[in-house]
């Protein structure tokens, strides 16, 4: 489902209960696909859903803390900044904002 | 139970045989589709890959102390009797924990899963690439593109036995020499600032100061032990040093070969190219676990205290894991011997019955005409 805000589009990415805190889920719109995390205190974030190295879905890895952990060679990122933090991702990811309405989690593409 | 049929039909494709990063093999294997490919992974539940990928300080903490107390303590016993006899086990059981184990302790802590905390794993990646005489960034790049491209000829530049095996540097390579040499090589090379052509395919242009640094840093380290060594007239920082990667490098070789050794290239499925070995507590305790090998290259996130709960989730989808390392090297010496003059012989792996279809959309390199 998609909203419409001025300028921006809302995508509804799942429900609140569809991620557990501090884990990911992968959500896939069109061609688009997103890595949506949940902190270990219950925000929502969302990513570009494809590592910046090699293009695995980080939605496989591991979320510790701030950040989330590539499946494949183990580059991290912090998820809120999209910051590459762990050779051998060096290229940040995009991020995207997120609100949570009606315990639905939509991401904010402008 | 094993599958009567075999997994994938006989040998039908022409091989490459070029292992050069910079040859033609790696332009077909991506015209094939098989390089940064998807690759083959059991279904394993999110809630339990979660718990298996967990990471802890605990294990590798632990670990680390034991390794490090009994290096001092075979260093200490082959000081207290130099000049004599007795120190030659003590030395010898030195150079094995020294050079054997550091290769593991170097692999792990690359991956980043030996330690929860991110720089307990980054300060023993410098300690034991050093230990290993593996350059830290230069070896992380190698290491990522392993596991990108696994046993694709012309892309992986760390295919220990390659097709027909160069036999004259895995002799060598018992006492580590082959590996001496070229890692003097390439310190020397990186230390000037210099990559080769290979090496720039895999190493990132923005990570040359980096691998220049190391390099110039371990050459100062080098002569300093050189230095030490001739104003206390004393051979003993020599030995320290530098016996470890003649004398206790076999080993990991023993290891290191047995990963991939004899089994099929240019395939997307670590069950068909990767090797799973039961180990004794000792041998697992040097390897820390990399005998769970197809499970590793699977779940690359997975800690190496995790390894064999991994490969009890997995089991029903993979093949029978060899019982030794006696009865994998059964195996690998007589393929080995077989690819001298067939470099397209390769060991086939059965999956059991209860394994999930092999995919042959994945294989393009093993249907082509």
């Amino acid at each position: 489902m998609m909203m419409s805000a001025g300028d921006e589009m809302w995508l509804e990415a799942c429900a609140v209960d569809d991620v557990d805190t501090e884990d990911v889920l992968r959500f896939d719109h069109g061609e688009l696909t997103f890595a949506v995390v949940r902190s270990p205190d219950g925000r929502f974030y969302a990513t570009d859903g494809l590592c910046s190295h090699e293009r695995a879905h980080l939605a496989d890895g591991l979320v510790m803390g701030d950040l989330i952990e590539c499946p494949k060679h183990n580059g991290r990122f912090n998820y809120k900044t999209g910051e590459a933090k762990r050779a051998p991702a060096r290229i940040s990811l995009c991020t995207y904002p997120v609100k949570v309405e009606g315990g639905k989690v939509f991401i904010g593409l402008g | 139970m094993i599958a009567d049929a075999p997994p994938y039909p006989e040998r039908t494709f022409d091989r490459c045989g070029d292992y050069s990063l910079i040859g033609p093999c790696g332009e077909r294997a991506a015209e094939q589709g098989l390089v940064a490919a998807e690759w083959y992974h059991t279904d394993v539940p999110r809630a339990r890959m979660k718990e298996l990928m967990r990471r802890r300080n605990g294990p590798a903490i632990r670990d680390t102390v034991i390794w490090f107390a009994l290096l001092a303590g075979l260093a200490l016993g082959g000081y207290w009797f130099w000049g004599g006899w007795l120190c030659v086990p003590f030395f010898l059981g030195y150079a094995v924990l020294y050079g054997s184990a550091s290769d593991s302790r170097w692999h792990e802590s690359g991956h980043g899963t030996a330690f929860r905390t991110a720089w307990l794993n980054d300060a023993l990646y410098q300690v034991a690439s050093f230990m290993n005489a593996k350059e830290p960034t230069y070896w992380r790049w190698s290491h990522a593109r392993h596991h990108t491209d696994t046993i694709i000829v012309g892309r992986d530049r760390e295919i220990a036995a390659m097709r027909p095996p160069n036999v004259r540097r895995l002799l060598l390579n018992i006492f580590g020499l082959a590996d001496a040499v070229s890692t003097a090589r390439s310190v020397a090379r990186h230390a000037t600032g210099r990559l080769t052509a290979e090496e720039q395919t895999f190493i990132p242009g923005s990570e040359r100061g980096r691998v220049r640094r190391e390099a110039r840093a371990w050459v100062v380290i080098y002569l300093a032990v050189v230095a030490a060594a001739i104003v206390l007239r004393s051979w003993l920082p020599i030995v320290y040093l530098f016996l470890p990667l003649v004398g206790g490098h076999w080993l990991a070789l023993l290891f290191g070969v047995s990963q991939h050794a004899g089994l099929a290239e240019n395939v997307l499925d670590h069950r068909l190219n990767s090797r799973t070995i039961r180990m004794n507590p000792a041998f697992r305790f040097v390897y820390w676990n990399m005998n769970y090998h197809v499970e590793h290259h699977m779940f690359p996130m997975v800690p190496y205290h995790a390894l064999p709960r991994l490969h009890a989730e997995l089991r029903h989808d993979m093949p029978p894991p060899c019982p030794s390392l006696l009865a994998a090297y059964r195996e690998i010496l007589p393929a080995l011997r077989r690819q001298l003059h067939d470099p397209s012989y390769h060991i086939r792996r059965e999956l059991p019955v209860s394994a999930k279809p092999f995919r042959p959309e994945l294989h393009p390199a093993l249907f082509e005409a």
